[in-house]
């Protein structure tokens, strides 16, 4: 029992969801749920499923009147398993103790982000696109509900009511629970525009709401692609390139078959894949292949080299993204002037779960497990592979342990690489792969190398005369299917942040040059607003204090009538640190504002230099305006990770090349924040009723700014080539 | 090679090579897949299991050297150090992502059972070694705290 085996069987899933004639939308499996019931540790088991209403692809009743809602965005942290049950919740006025949530496979039709298209979670869009559509299923459903009770009843509809999960007649004193009506309502028909509840009838929108999952993950029981097997299953670990380029030339797997537990080894497209029974003989065996190399045509550069290319570049003029009065006008006299480089480095993701794909192949499709943040993608690329159709092989969506982006590429490199090693073997086994840390920081998929150039000015009466800046950096999606983002050839992330800067400078020129590298570029929690924060937030910073004036009232005057979002989190933000009020001894304060994926973030950091002589952080007050705020608990861990995240990796983090090949190797050089270097966070939320927006990277922008803002004031050294750890050493 | 060893109070024998890490040996040979693996190296912490009641990285401790010994791992830790931290974890929703939750209940639970009221220092030296790459720190902090204060009573 303790083995953790996922015993979904296609089959039986199939034959158990035409046996109680839901069709189509109950033919997919529901883990969560079977992991729930049984109680079991790692035990996965699809299939039986006792729902008794299915109003929608959404929303389940059973029986014994638990709602489980199907939640279309995957969870690995942000917070939607809960979020989105709230939704469904409200507007079907259950009881908080009766909702369960549960991950939706992998179905194009029924789960896309209507953000996108496609069925995945990205951009912070998982509240914003889901906002309207489940609140509409739970209201469809508790309209049926509701007439179902009338009926039996035998009472006007308009006169029953429910709170929290039970429907009443008043008038005749009846009440009822969703599970008593759930068959009579499976016999109607959904309304066609299921009327909401105004906000201000809310009852769970906008109160704390303790997660769904927090449970088993406080117990070990939440399983992980990680931790999912099937029967015979083999553990499958890929020697990659160790230059990006680089192709295998010859392989002599002499020794690494002699390791027990070696199953096979095989050549696929990307590398060399070693099949074993479990990870350790895997590794082991992948660990002494003896491989030649083709390295032609690989990136063989350091990443100096490439910087030095950049910096060329930056000091000419790019392709003009954004452009006010005229960046090329003569200074006015006495203008103070001031010019920057900044370097930003290559970042990788490196979520807590290394990447995997378990993947069980046959003759017409298969089935797959994995902690997708791009359902339609890996499934569409993976089957191409498997030569079947995307709708034969099963997707489902498991936890995953972080993401940040890393789940979500363009090319499906993770369940491209578990398909073609399903398929080398001869699909005969079910097979997971399995990334070590080392290939998850040496597969590329960075945060692109970025160095900005600035030219600034300031008057005599303190106004700013001039900002110039040139971007220069890959583009993220071009040459993927993203790329219909694109205007006339220009990557909208490369500039997002810089281009929508929200003060008012008369002579502004923002211009871009975009560059093609053979190392795979990602987006990184909150894509490009990361490098580009820090550069308008800090150069911005400079400037002010060119012109004798103070950071907070400063932006307040460029910001005007014209941003009052942007406005209302700084004055919050200030208000909630006490700005202006005296610091101890020692230390500093920095302050930043940014908004990315319509959420408006500002963030004041209180810095000293540390023993290690980098900042030592030690509060972040922190004001963020995301709409409706509908889960304060999750919306405060989202700015606190978001935070940390930020902070380390400003901090310490950068992935470099030597001679083409990637230095760092694990958590002891590519430094990860620990607990000893994370701040006191402390958040307020702005109280709105505009629309939701995504909270999972807002966070994350502001703080390296923030931070850098204090250090300067408190060293006079503006840092402008991160992480800061560059700067303790040169 | 056999080798022999209580996880969570059962006896429990393995045939394997010896210098498999006692964390493939719990997650692929037993299926106890609450103990992670996220780095490999000693550095997140994600892996950690008690070993004769001292916490350990079971992903560097080669299942060799724990023949005979008692595992702990986060299926099977109990006591009243253990529920306060579980409790105080659930209580004020701790994890993210979840994925390092084990490794770091594992050393809380090891903090308090050493330190009942640890200080602000107790509780960075204990937890230092666990990396939260959602960086759950301030509620990790605020959970090992309220734990302690619920010991105390
Ligand atoms: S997996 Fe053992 S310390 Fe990271
Ligand atoms: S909760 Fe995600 S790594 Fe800690």
């Amino acid at each position: 029992m303790l083995k953790s085996v996922i015993e979904a069987d296609r089959r039986t899933v199939l034959r158990g969801a035409a046996a109680t004639g839901a069709g189509l939308v109950l033919a997919m499996v529901l883990p969560m749920r079977a992991r729930a019931q049984s109680g079991a540790a790692a035990v996965i088991k699809g299939g039986a499923t006792d729902t008794a209403f299915a109003p929608n692809a959404f929303v389940r009743v059973a029986p014994d009147s638990t709602v489980t809602v199907l939640v279309k965005h995957i969870e690995f942290g942000q917070g939607p398993l809960t979020g989105l049950t709230t939704l469904v919740a409200e507007e079907m006025d259950a009881d908080w103790s009766q909702m369960r949530g549960e991950l939706a496979p992998a179905n194009t039709a029924l789960y896309k982000n209507l953000a996108f298209g496609i069925q995945g979670t990205g951009g912070s869009t998982a509240m914003a696109n889901s906002y309207e559509q489940m609140r509409k299923a739970g209201a469809a459903a508790r309209a049926m509900l509701v007439a179902a009770a009338a009926e039996t009843w035998q009472v006007p509809a308009e006169e029953i009511t429910i709170e929290a999960g039970i429907i009443s007649h008043k008038v005749s004193n009846k009440t009822g629970k969703f599970g008593d009506f759930a068959d009579a309502a499976s016999k109607r028909s959904p309304p066609a525009e299921p009327s909401l509840k105004s906000p201000s009838d809310f009852k769970l929108i906008g109160t704390d709401r303790p997660k769904l999952d927090t449970q088993d993950k406080a117990t070990g029981k939440a399983v992980f692609t990680m931790d999912a097997t099937r029967p015979d299953m083999l553990t499958v670990v890929i020697a990659r390139p160790p230059l990006f380029g680089a192709k295998v030339k010859s392989v002599d797997d002499t020794d690494a078959r002699k390791i027990k537990g070696v199953v096979d080894v095989k050549k696929i497209p990307q590398g060399v894949a070693v099949y074993a029974k479990g990870f350790w003989p895997a590794k082991t065996a992948r660990d002494v292949l003896k491989i030649e190399w083709d390295e032609t045509g690989a990136e063989t550069r350091s990443t100096d080299e490439i910087v030095a290319d950049y910096k060329k570049k930056a000091a000419t003029v790019g392709r003009v993204v954004r452009k006010e009065g005229d960046a090329e006008k003569a200074l006015p006299e006495n203008a103070k002037t001031l010019q920057a480089e900044y370097v930003f480095p290559f970042l990788s993701q490196a979520p807590m779960e290394p990447l995997d794909f378990l993947i069980e192949a046959d003759a017409s499709g298969g089935e797959a497990w994995a902690g997708t943040q791009m359902q339609t993608v890996d499934q569409a690329v993976a089957a191409q592979i498997l030569g079947c159709r995307p709708e034969e092989l099963k997707l489902n969506t498991m936890m995953a342990g972080g993401s940040f982006g890393r789940r979500a590429t363009p090319n499906a490199d993770v369940a491209s690489e578990a398909a073609e090693a399903a398929k080398a073997l001869g699909r005969k086994k079910p097979i997971k792969l399995v990334f070590t840390r080392e290939d998850d920081l040496h597969a590329g998929y960075y945060r692109p190398l970025y160095v900005h150039r600035l030219k600034g000015a300031v008057d005599q009466a303190g106004n700013i005369a001039l900002w110039d800046q040139v971007i220069v950096g890959q583009s993220i999606i071009e040459g993927t299917p993203f790329a219909a983002q694109m205007k006339d050839g220009i990557d909208p992330t490369v500039a997002e942040g810089s281009e929508d800067i929200p003060y008012q400078i008369g002579n502004l020129r923002i211009s871009t040059h975009q560059t093609k590298l053979a190392i795979p570029p990602l987006w990184w929690r909150s894509v490009g607003h990361t490098h580009n924060a820090y550069v308008v937030e800090t150069f911005l910073d400079e400037l002010l204090a060119m012109a004798n004036k103070d950071p907070v009232e400063g932006r307040l005057e460029l910001i005007g009538e014209k941003n009052p979002r942007h406005a209302g989190v700084l004055r919050a933000v200030a208000e909630l640190a006490g700005w202006g009020a005296a610091v101890p001894e020692g230390r500093a304060r920095g302050v930043a504002l940014h908004k990315s994926f319509n959420t408006y973030v500002a963030q004041v950091a209180e810095v000293s230099v540390g023993k290690d002589k980098l900042p030592r952080v030690h509060k972040v007050w922190c004001a963020v305006d995301c709409g409706v705020a509908v889960n304060p608990n999750v919306i405060r861990a989202q700015m606190e990770g978001g935070i940390g995240y930020g902070l380390g990796h400003t901090l310490y983090a950068e992935i470099t090349l030597d001679k083409g090949r990637v230095v760092q190797t694990n958590f002891d050089t590519y430094r990860s924040l620990r607990i000893n270097e994370m701040p006191d966070v402390e958040v307020t939320i702005i109280k709105s009723d505009e629309a939701p927006t995504g909270v999972g990277e807002p966070g994350t922008p502001p703080i390296s700014p923030a931070v850098a803002n204090a250090w300067r004031k408190l060293t006079g050294t503006p840092v402008r080539h991160l992480p800061f750890t560059r700067h303790v050493q040169s | 090679m056999a080798i022999t060893f209580n996880v969570n109070g059962e006896p429990r024998e393995v045939d394997v090579d010896p210098n498999t890490p006692l964390l493939w040996v719990l997650r692929d040979e037993l299926g106890l897949t609450g103990t992670k693996f996220g780095c490999g190296v000693a550095q997140c912490g994600a892996c950690t299991v008690f070993v004769d009641g001292m916490p350990q990285r079971s992903c560097v401790t080669p299942v060799e050297l724990i023949n005979g010994s008692d595992i702990t791992t986060i299926e099977g830790v109990e006591g009243p150090e253990a529920s306060a931290i579980q409790k105080a974890w659930v209580e004020i929703d701790v994890p993210q992502c979840g994925y390092c939750q084990s490794g770091q209940i594992m050393s809380a639970v090891a903090l308090l059972r050493d330190i009942s009221d640890p200080t602000d220092e107790d509780i960075d030296g204990a937890m230092t070694g666990n990396i939260c790459r959602c960086a759950t720190y301030v509620r990790i902090r605020q959970a090992i705290k309220n734990a302690a204060a619920e010991l105390k009573g």
